[in-house]
């Protein structure tokens, strides 16, 4: 039988459709069909400036729309041969590991609702509400800041927004407990989730299978940590976390890890906050100097990269994205083989994707 | 208990070499070229040019060893990670610099076509970035493509998730991996006729009506002129 899931199936977060082929409840051969979504960005970004693209840029993984920026900010700014100043990276850092916060909350109560826990979702979006009002405060957009400058930053944080930020931290961390109890030590939860879906560290790799579902199968590899130096993660004592078991059950346990070490990075960061300006000396109309450059960073969902090819115009000749979601969800035809149908949506949820990040 | 980390993890079986040093600048270099060493070892004449790109290697292999190219990488360079894989159309933009008719907020490249890092001797190119997740390194592979025919060789028995990405590039640049097992529409619709990012493929928002900045001289509604819809 040929079932054909999606493209508005609730369990696809978006417009992704399964055309799924079953054996009774056994799934023979999966084939995802992607593009619904598809914007066309890197056609785009042949037709506007430097500045113009940031805002493209942001709407690629939306959840996590600050991360996108940086990556991107950071080509121009490499290419260019100018610095943002300590303060401004250091603000770039902190709303980046907000960004990841906030949507690994979002995925620690919905996988609760993807496998039958009603209550964890109420959980992750309130919480994720906290996040998302210190974002909003010091960018002004809670989904799409467009935040960053070429040089720096659009401005400096308001005042009060470190001390509401500490206070947001310390609810983040409570709220990882709250999970910790409720869902990771939930028999059912684990009954639906381990051992399923279990993707080898060396074949998640050949897909290009990046970021926390690597690290959940025993990879220990962290572009913060092992990629070409960015950000400010130099300053901060923090651990990268893996799993060595690969399933459903290690990517939830992964994330939720990973939340707490980023809300511990954002206290460090708060307190280690330098003084100075937010934007460097910067030409008021952008040109960059040919070249080509190619800059990943590990955001959210996984590695996130663009290939920028500049010919010394005011905007790029050529970029490629690189999206995360685009290799993660890549390897669901070899990971869907044989499942059961329920497990379909479990291991959809646990790869955690977002189609604009997909189609791009 | 709620903190414990699985074992296993750190583990890297054949992981005796140094320490990849990231503090030092120079450090990187001599990677590098530690890299083409291993790869040129190999590939020998295979590799047409070498270059550096803000730090990291792009190395032009032959069409004939592309995918040789890519096992390579991975057999020798322990690049078990796939990024990406796509192509560029060196061609100059659609808009030739001094063209002032029609849309004019889109930058403007310059007219005479260059080639980027590692040079090219036509119009296509196809490039993929690897890296290692356990050496922390990687390299950008390129190969020519010939214009009349684009070709090149599939990746997908060296990296399974190559798959995708040369679909997204077969629609987007006609260009065609012999070897793939099935080079269908990726995002675009089945029918779908023209190769989108080919630089002489127009971008038709653009072609219908200029963006942006030019729909602020539409007459207001109540001004003459301008249409009747709005408040009476």
């Amino acid at each position: 039988m040929v079932l054909s899931m999606g493209p508005q199936h609730p369990a696809t977060h978006g417009t992704l459709r399964l055309v799924v082929r079953l054996d009774g409840e056994r799934v023979v051969a999966a084939d995802p069909v992607i593009g619904y979504m598809h914007r066309g960005y890197e056609k785009l970004t042949e037709f506007r400036t430097y500045p113009q693209i940031t805002t493209l840029v942001n709407r690629i993984d939306w959840l996590s729309s600050f991360a996108n920026e940086v990556p991107f900010v950071h080509g121009a700014e490499r290419l260019m041969e100018i610095e943002a100043p300590p303060r401004a990276e250091y603000i770039r850092t902190t709303l980046t590991e907000l960004a990841r916060i906030a949507t690994f909350l979002l995925f620690l109560g919905e996988m609760g609702l993807q496998v039958g826990a009603i209550t964890p979702p109420f959980y992750g979006f309130r919480d994720r509400e906290y996040v998302l009002n210190l974002i909003e405060g010091a960018t002004g957009g809670r989904f799409h800041p467009n935040f960053n400058r070429i040089g720096g930053l659009k401005e400096d944080l308001p005042w009060g927004w470190v001390a509401e930020c500490r206070q947001a931290m310390q609810k983040v961390l409570d709220s990882c407990d709250e999970f910790e109890d409720l869902v990771v030590g939930n028999p059912i939860f684990e009954q639906r989730t381990r051992s399923i879906g279990i993707i080898p560290g060396s074949v998640g790799a050949s897909y290009g299978v990046s970021g926390s579902n690597l690290r959940a199968s025993g990879v220990d590899w962290d572009l913060r940590r092992d990629g070409e130096p960015y950000l400010s993660y130099r300053d901060l004592d923090w651990k990268v976390w893996t799993h060595p078991d690969g399933d459903s059950f290690a990517r939830y346990w992964v994330r939720l890890q990973e939340t707490r070490e980023s809300a511990r990075m954002v206290l460090q960061l708060v307190d280690g906050l330098p003084s100075g300006p937010v934007m460097a000396k910067v030409p008021r109309i952008v040109k960059v100097p040919p070249g080509e450059i190619w800059v990943n960073t590990e955001n959210p969902l996984g590695e996130m990269g663009y290939y920028l090819v500049s010919k010394g115009a005011t905007g790029p000749f050529r970029v490629k994205i690189r999206s995360a979601s685009f290799g993660n969800t890549s390897i669901l035809p070899w990971l869907l083989r044989g499942c059961y149908v329920p497990d379909i949506i479990t291991i959809l949820a646990s790869l955690y994707f977002i189609l604009g990040d997909i189609d791009r | 208990m709620p903190d414990e980390q699985p074992e296993g993890a750190d583990e890297q079986p054949g992981d005796d070499g140094p320490e990849v040093a990231a503090e030092d600048p120079r450090a990187l270099a001599e990677r590098e070229t530690a890299l083409l060493a291993s790869l040129q070892a190999v590939l020998g004449d295979a590799i047409v040019e070498h270059g550096d790109a803000c730090g990291d290697l792009v190395v032009r292999v032959r069409p004939d060893a592309w995918r040789r190219a890519g096992e390579v990488a991975r057999d020798e360079l322990e690049c078990d990670y796939l990024s990406f894989i796509s192509a560029i159309d060196w061609t100059p933009a659609t808009r030739p610099a001094g063209d002032t008719s029609g849309d004019t907020s889109a930058p403007v490249q310059p007219p005479e076509t260059t080639f980027g890092v590692a040079g090219s001797t036509g119009r296509f190119q196809v490039f993929a970035r690897v890296a290692s997740t356990r050496r922390h390194w990687g390299v950008t592979l390129k190969c020519d493509v010939a214009e009349g025919d684009p070709r090149a060789e599939s990746w997908v028995p060296v990296y399974p998730g190559a798959d995708w990405h040369e679909r997204e590039c077969w629609e987007m640049y006609g260009i065609v991996f012999d070897g793939h097992p099935a080079l269908r529409h990726l995002y675009l619709p089945s029918g779908f006729e023209g190769h989108p990012l080919r630089k002489d493929f127009p971008l038709l928002a653009r072609e219908v009506k200029p963006w942006p900045g030019l729909v602020d001289v539409e007459a207001m509604p109540d001004e003459a002129g301008g249409d009747d819809g709005g408040e009476a």
